[in-house]
């Protein structure tokens, strides 16, 4: 079984950055990632807000180069899925569809996926109208009208997106504000994107696609329909620590609990990223705290001399 | 062997008459989950080089053959042996994803 001094599980921009750091400590490390590096951040067409890139950076090409950038100091990428982990022993194992390894020490980056409505119908209409990322399937939906649902900043990002290619964009949000930054508010108008206040959507309607929803005003209860050919639905996302319960500290809605120092409730392994619990998820908060787990992983090891 | 783009002109040859079993990728250059599962392509091509044929439709390019094939959702990947298709998978999530479906 091969072994490292960190095995880092997920490639997006908290893991890479761990393995940056920790690579140019001198440790051994692997990026164990199931399919290619970036993460969520890699399905962004645009990111605006990475300090350094005036003009906005692709999340892709920014994934890649993060990976190329960890590489170079040594850290090597496997392209596995991982199946199964043993977290508590000395060492840490972390069995994948490449095999198994050992890790002095491991780095939990796994990200989080997008929540589901959980409305019948929903898993056969994915991909025949039901929809989780605008800039994926976006282009699927030229001159049609689609409903974004949820009222954060991906809504509202998806939301001004779809606005340049659909013939029309509602934003169905079961509040009477949105959550999104203010500065989003005025462009939203600008975009022609109607916004539907105190609304969920309680029902998809099918023939072999989506033709519309089903929307519930939140305050009188009246239902109504809206005709539509797709859906977006951006209500917030699920951590993906479903390998790690029962082995480590998770909170109630399964985020990795770790403070700052991303140390986790056992020594040696680290969460990074979205899937620690933390106030503020985005790219350049994942990175942060994969050079704050690198620095305490390699102060665990140092411990353990 | 590198990865060859697909047309409806050199399909059927390409593909129908190939020896080894192909992979075909429909894409399009504003698929987000497309430009995700394209290293992973690149790796097999190396990895099974002889073994396998990986291919690529630009459906935008090639509206024909995304309908031929009823593609409806992007990246959609077919396995054809011996010139026939079988089951499509949709926006596959890992690399061993893509092996386990096509019995690599």
């Amino acid at each position: 079984m091969k072994s490292y001094d960190v095995i880092v599980v997920g490639g997006g921009p908290g893991g890479y950055t761990a393995a940056l750091y920790a690579a140019r400590s001198g440790l051994s490390v692997a990026v164990l990632e199931k399919l290619s590096a970036g993460g969520q951040m890699a399905t962004t067409s645009t990111i605006e807000n990475f300090p350094g890139f005036p003009d906005g950076v692709d999340g892709f090409e920014l994934g890649e180069r993060m990976a190329e950038q960890a590489q170079k100091y040594g850290a090597e990428t496997i392209y596995g899925e991982v199946t199964e982990v043993e977290l508590a022993g000395t060492p840490k194992i972390i069995r994948s569809s490449e095999g198994e390894f050992a890790g002095r020490t491991v780095i939990l980056a796994t990200g989080a996926y997008p929540r589901e409505l959980g409305l019948p119908g929903e898993q056969e209409l994915r991909g025949r109208g039901v929809a989780y990322c605008a800039t994926c399937d976006g282009m699927m939906f030229r001159g049609k009208t689609v409903v974004v649902n949820g009222g954060g900043n991906t809504a509202v990002e998806d939301a001004l997106y779809l606005s340049r290619l659909c013939a029309k964009v509602y934003l169905v949000h079961r509040r009477d504000q949105l959550r999104a930054s203010p500065v989003y508010r005025k462009r939203l108008d600008e975009q022609g994107v109607e916004i539907l206040w105190n609304s969920r959507v309680t029902a998809l309607r099918k023939d072999t696609r989506l033709t519309g929803v089903e929307l519930e005003d939140v305050q009188t209860g009246a239902r109504r329909e809206l005709a539509c050919d797709g859906i977006f639905v951006a209500v917030g996302r699920v951590p993906d620590t479903g390998l790690f319960a029962g082995q480590v500290e998770l909170d109630s809605a399964g985020y990795l609990v770790a403070d700052e120092s991303c140390r986790t409730s056992l020594p040696g392994v680290f969460a990074v990223g979205d899937v620690r619990t933390k106030a503020v998820r985005q790219v350049v908060t994942a990175a942060a705290d994969g050079a704050n787990a690198a620095y305490f992983a390699e102060a665990y090891l140092l411990n353990k001399q | 062997m590198n990865i060859i783009d697909l047309t409806k002109e050199n399909f059927d040859s390409v593909v129908l008459q190939s020896q080894v079993p192909v992979l075909v990728d429909f894409w399009a250059p504003w698929c987000g989950y497309c430009r995700r599962i394209s290293p992973v392509l690149d790796q097999l091509s190396q990895q099974y080089d002889g073994r396998l044929a990986v291919c690529k439709v630009n459906i935008d390019q090639q509206p024909e053959l995304e309908e031929r094939f009823g593609v409806e959702v992007i990246p959609t990947l077919y396995l054809f042996r011996n010139g026939q298709a079988g089951e499509p998978i949709v926006n596959p999530g890992s690399k061993a994803q893509i092996v386990a479906w096509a019995g690599l």
